[in-house]
């Protein structure tokens, strides 16, 4: 088994808001994150796969369509995006970088032929990432 | 669904690396210019990785203002711009980096009860790295 991670950067606007929570929850617990005109971060996503290496090819996975799946299901739809207002799954969900990381998983999972899904990783800045393995 | 949190933190420290249990010469042999006895000092870079249930209604794995107090009160103070040669916890023990690792870790296991402790991970230099996550 050999492991391939492959890196990309996106930029974005997020705020957290619960509204079920009251203002002054929210501001408790989010604090600065609460200003509903948002705020941005240079993302940095690392997605690993992991698989046997081709014998043909040499490749655990094909980095082309790769790139190709990370551009069509991630950076376009993230990148330089408002993301509670522009992605459909920060809607019902707070775009934390744990949910990020979890969207990022369930956008690229069903769509990786090649290889298996092992991690993705994302920072948020370069002190705070989150890894998501699929673990229920 | 589970996610692994990283959050790094810097500071810095000096240490000399000297066993009593050892002769000067094997000291010397040892840990090398490490053995001088004015001691010397590095930037550390710590990570701490958390992980758990994303909470439904925070989308966090763990509160960071909680997280980042708890280090900085029980991790950072103890340590940044300090001689660790001086704290009780080197009085037996020689401050190499492993060492290290395993007291910080111990501490956020008795201490930190908002998330489970994964491991941490401290860089020492930007060429050496040393991880803990608990075990034998």
């Amino acid at each position: 088994m050999v492991y391939l991670t492959r890196k990309a950067e996106f930029a974005a606007s997020h705020y957290y808001h619960n509204p079920d929570l009251t203002p002054e929850e929210n501001q408790r617990i989010f604090g600065k994150c609460n200003n509903p005109n948002g705020h941005g971060h240079n993302y940095t996503l690392e997605v690993t796969v992991k698989g046997e290496v081709d014998p043909r090819s040499g490749f655990v996975v094909d980095l082309k369509q790769l790139k190709e799946v990370l551009n069509r299901e991630v950076l376009d739809a993230m990148d330089h995006r408002f993301l509670n207002k522009e992605v459909a799954e920060f809607s019902t969900r707070i775009p934390t970088t744990e949910n990020l990381a979890i969207a990022i998983w369930h956008r690229l999972i069903s769509k990786l032929n090649q290889a298996q899904l092992h991690r993705v990783r994302v920072y948020e800045t370069p002190d705070l990432f989150v890894d998501f393995y699929g673990e229920a | 669904m589970k996610a692994h949190l990283t959050r790094r933190y810097m500071f810095s420290a000096s240490h000399r690396l000297h066993s009593d249990a050892m002769s000067e010469a094997e000291n010397a042999a040892t840990y090398g210019k490490c053995n001088n006895p004015f001691g010397h000092g590095h930037n550390y870079a710590l990570e701490v990785t958390v992980s758990g249930p994303v909470d439904e209604s925070t989308g966090m794995v763990c509160n960071l203002v909680d997280l980042d107090s708890f280090v900085r009160r029980e991790i950072l103070q103890r340590y940044d711009l300090e001689n660790l040669n001086t704290r009780a916890e080197f009085m037996q023990t020689v401050p190499t980096t492993e060492n290290l690792c395993t007291a910080i870790y111990d501490i956020l296991q008795r201490g930190l009860t908002q998330a489970h402790l994964d491991k941490v991970r401290i860089e020492e230099t930007m060429m050496n790295s040393f991880e803990y996550a608990g075990g034998k």
